[in-house]
């Protein structure tokens, strides 16, 4: 590699380290540079989520309109671009009404609070190896802590709004999302069983072989919670336009309302940020250990590869009722993913444990758990799919009988109503 | 301490970001209230009695279950980072651990209590 | 004796909240309003973690106190019966009780400020303790026994819970 493209090699660490010392050249103290990069970090992050909106509201808008054989936006700018920037001028222009029965400060302390969660997940994002606000020790929890706010923010924008049908998808929202998590927080499990750490750059780095192909049960299961926690078609129940007109945010208007509105998109993106983080490899990709900089493309990439199933999704899928969101979240997907933690330690422990005493010789054993490269990781991989497997196969044949039993007693029940309809009775 | 350096500001950043539009867009958009403007919205029927009606007791059992998965995680997270490196032992206490919970839930789940009437 | 510094600034942001919040709960008749608050109080109380380097205890407060209990208590607030804005004190015991947690918060203030100073660290915090700590809860030597009885503790929060509210 040549000298002279090394700074391109490794974008995020060359700026870093040119604006390091061109503060220091201005006479700032080691710590003040340090902090006037982290806070210029900072800064580049909070735009990056609230800019490339832009483009997912587009992207959203294009790509929905071409699964309805539709054309979508088409006039403001090149393939209509600038739809959103205009959406915005215009939103802006508007007036914010409060109204007179309102909680003031929380009412407008809510659209602050949900967007700051969403924006916060994005500290603890790696973009290229060495491109990550900051890495620290509890990643994995980090993120869900600061999304806690984001039902914060819902409750206090259904409440002080003082209507009944905030109040109504405010309460939808908490019984839906506080559901939701329970899933979540069972698969995150088992990206840091696998990685053996929470800090999220450790569990890209570990992921030679995608965690999507050694437990796809826990990323789909992850992935479908995290889009019902973004309240997202088909788990859009928190503002069922149907039922409670908008849910919480039915009050808001103006760029109140636009606040609301970009905190749900952005957190669309950064669930799917996530997604790839944690189970499709994050920045890892052919040619990265040498260029850095490819990072960033493979995991914007991936992002909204994932970004447009999350639309595809929205575009086919219709909206469930409260009762199946439950029963399928605590009947379904809770339970599978107790199994498979359950299952894969306790396999696990005992496949090392038998290797260890000696019973089981198989040269691959010896190092179980490295992830240093792909091959070491390939027994791991054969042993979680076949679990993976198992539990499938098990929850298929379940649900089977399930059916089974419920067909025929909608069957028997419609023998017994014949004679009625028939009006023999 | 210097990584929750870069926490503070960007959620300082995120705080203050929204809240610029917001101004301008008081600022800027028109500010003609009105009474029935502000009264509240339903959908242009008056509201009939208190907004703060009384729910239904199902949101509490259910927040009170997420409540005991979520203290769950605090013994479990740090069980998994130490996973690996754990003898045969150590993995089935975490496991009887999660079973325990698992128990919690059949419970929940026979009583009924997860079905939304 | 005080110094001005990132730390101490921020100390002291994260300390207002605390006792703001804290005070805040006490004194204001809007239940949620009071629920509010004790979020308020919570966060300072984790930004204090934070700065004592405990960042595992610092997501954890977050996590279980703002994501899980304050929606547990702003939930409980609506459940119950049109405790909405009542405007009459219906404890009288009130004067007792200030009493009391007055005499008990100035003894709290005298022990700190007779301790100021005189407390020096053991030893360093370790950076990566998740681990260790990890490791405690599932051997004999550390924690086994609480954290199986911690479980089971849960299950029986839960069963007392559903217990009680299906039976109302």
């Amino acid at each position: 590699m040549p000298e002279a493209l090394a700074p391109i090699l490794d974008i995020a660490t060359f700026i870093r380290e040119t604006l390091l010392s061109l503060f220091e050249t201005l006479g700032a103290s080691p710590e003040l540079a340090n902090g006037l990069v982290t806070f210029i970090g900072a800064f580049l992050i909070a735009n990056f989520v609230l800019l490339i909106l832009v483009v997912n509201i587009w992207m959203e808008r294009k790509v929905m309109a071409r699964l309805q054989d539709r054309i979508g936006p088409n006039r403001v700018g090149p393939w209509g671009l600038f739809q959103t920037v205009a959406d915005l001028g215009k939103l802006l222009s508007k007036e914010i009404i409060i109204p007179s029965q309102a909680d003031l400060i929380p009412f407008l302390l809510a659209p602050l609070l949900a967007v700051m969660s969403v924006i916060g997940i994005w500290a603890v994002i790696p973009f290229a190896e060495t491109a990550i606000g900051t890495d620290v020790s509890i990643g994995v929890l980090y993120f869900m802590a600061v999304s806690s706010f984001g039902i914060m923010a819902i409750l206090m924008a259904g409440w002080s709004s003082n209507n009944k049908y905030a109040l109504l998808g405010a309460f939808r929202a908490v019984a839906m999302l506080v559901s939701y998590e329970v899933p979540i927080i069972l698969t995150l499990m088992v990206p840091v069983l696998l990685t053996g750490s929470m800090r999220m750059n450790e569990i890209v780095m570990a992921q030679n072989i995608w965690f999507i192909f050694m437990v796809p049960l826990a990323g789909i299961i992850f992935y479908i919670s995290q889009v019902a926690e973004v309240g997202r078609q088909p788990f859009d129940l928190l503002e069922a336009e149907s039922e409670i007109v908008a849910g919480y945010h039915i009050e808001y208007s103006g760029f109140a309302f636009a606040i609301f509105y970009a905190a749900e998109w952005a957190h669309g993106f950064a669930i799917c940020a996530l997604f790839v983080t944690l189970f499709l490899g994050g920045w890892q990709g052919p040619f990265v250990d040498q260029i850095p900089t490819l990072g960033f493309i493979y995991f914007l990439g991936k992002t909204f590869l994932v970004y447009i199933i999350q639309i595809w999704m929205r575009a086919t899928v219709p909206r469930l009722r409260i009762d199946q969101i439950m029963d399928f979240c605590w009947k379904l997907l809770i339970p599978v993913s107790l199994a498979l933690v359950v299952l894969i330690a306790l396999t696990e422990g005992i496949i090392t444990t038998l290797a260890e005493q000696g019973i089981l010789t198989a040269p691959f054993l010896a190092n179980y758990f490295s992830t240093a490269t792909a091959a070491d990781m390939l027994p791991r991989t054969f042993v979680l799919l076949t679990i993976n497997a198992f539990i499938t196969i098990v929850t298929l044949f379940l649900l089977a009988r399930r059916g089974r039993a419920e067909r025929e007693r909608f069957e028997a029940m419609r023998q017994s109503m014949a004679p009625i309809e028939a009006g023999t009775d | 301490m210097s990584e929750w350096t870069f926490i503070a500001l960007l959620l300082v950043t995120a705080f203050i970001f929204p809240a610029i539009p917001i101004v301008a867009g008081t600022l800027l958009g028109p500010r003609k209230p009105n009474e029935m403007k502000n009264s509240t919205y339903e959908c242009g029927v008056e509201t009939v009695g208190d907004t703060w009606v009384q729910f239904k007791v199902q949101y509490y059992i259910f927040a009170l279950v997420f409540l005991v998965f979520d203290i769950e995680l605090i013994f479990l997270y740090p069980w998994a980072v130490a996973y690996n490196q754990l003898p045969l032992f150590g993995i089935v206490a975490g496991v009887v651990f999660i079973i325990t919970l698992a128990e919690a839930l059949v419970y929940a789940w026979r009583k009924g209590a997860l079905e939304w009437l | 004796m005080l110094t001005f510094s990132p730390v101490s600034v921020s100390f002291f942001i994260m300390a207002l909240f605390t006792i703001g919040g804290g005070l805040g709960v006490v004194t204001t008749r809007n239940l949620v309003h009071a629920a509010l608050f004790l979020v308020l109080s919570l966060f300072g109380i984790a930004g204090l973690y934070v700065l004592l380097e405990a960042p595992y205890l610092a997501v954890i407060q977050v996590l279980v106190y703002v994501g899980a209990i304050s929606i547990l208590i702003t939930i409980t607030v609506m459940v119950t019966r049109r405790l909405m804005g009542i405007e009459e004190t219906y404890n009288r015991q009130w004067p007792i009780a200030a009493i009391i947690s007055g005499l008990l918060g100035a003894g709290l203030i005298a022990l700190v400020v007779a301790q100021f100073g005189a407390l020096t660290p053991v030893a360093d915090v370790p950076v990566d303790n998740i681990e260790q700590l990890g490791r405690a809860f599932v051997t004999h030597q550390g924690f086994l026994l609480p954290f199986e009885v911690a479980s089971v503790l849960l299950l029986a929060a839960m069963i007392g819970s559903i217990v009680i509210s299906r039976d109302v």
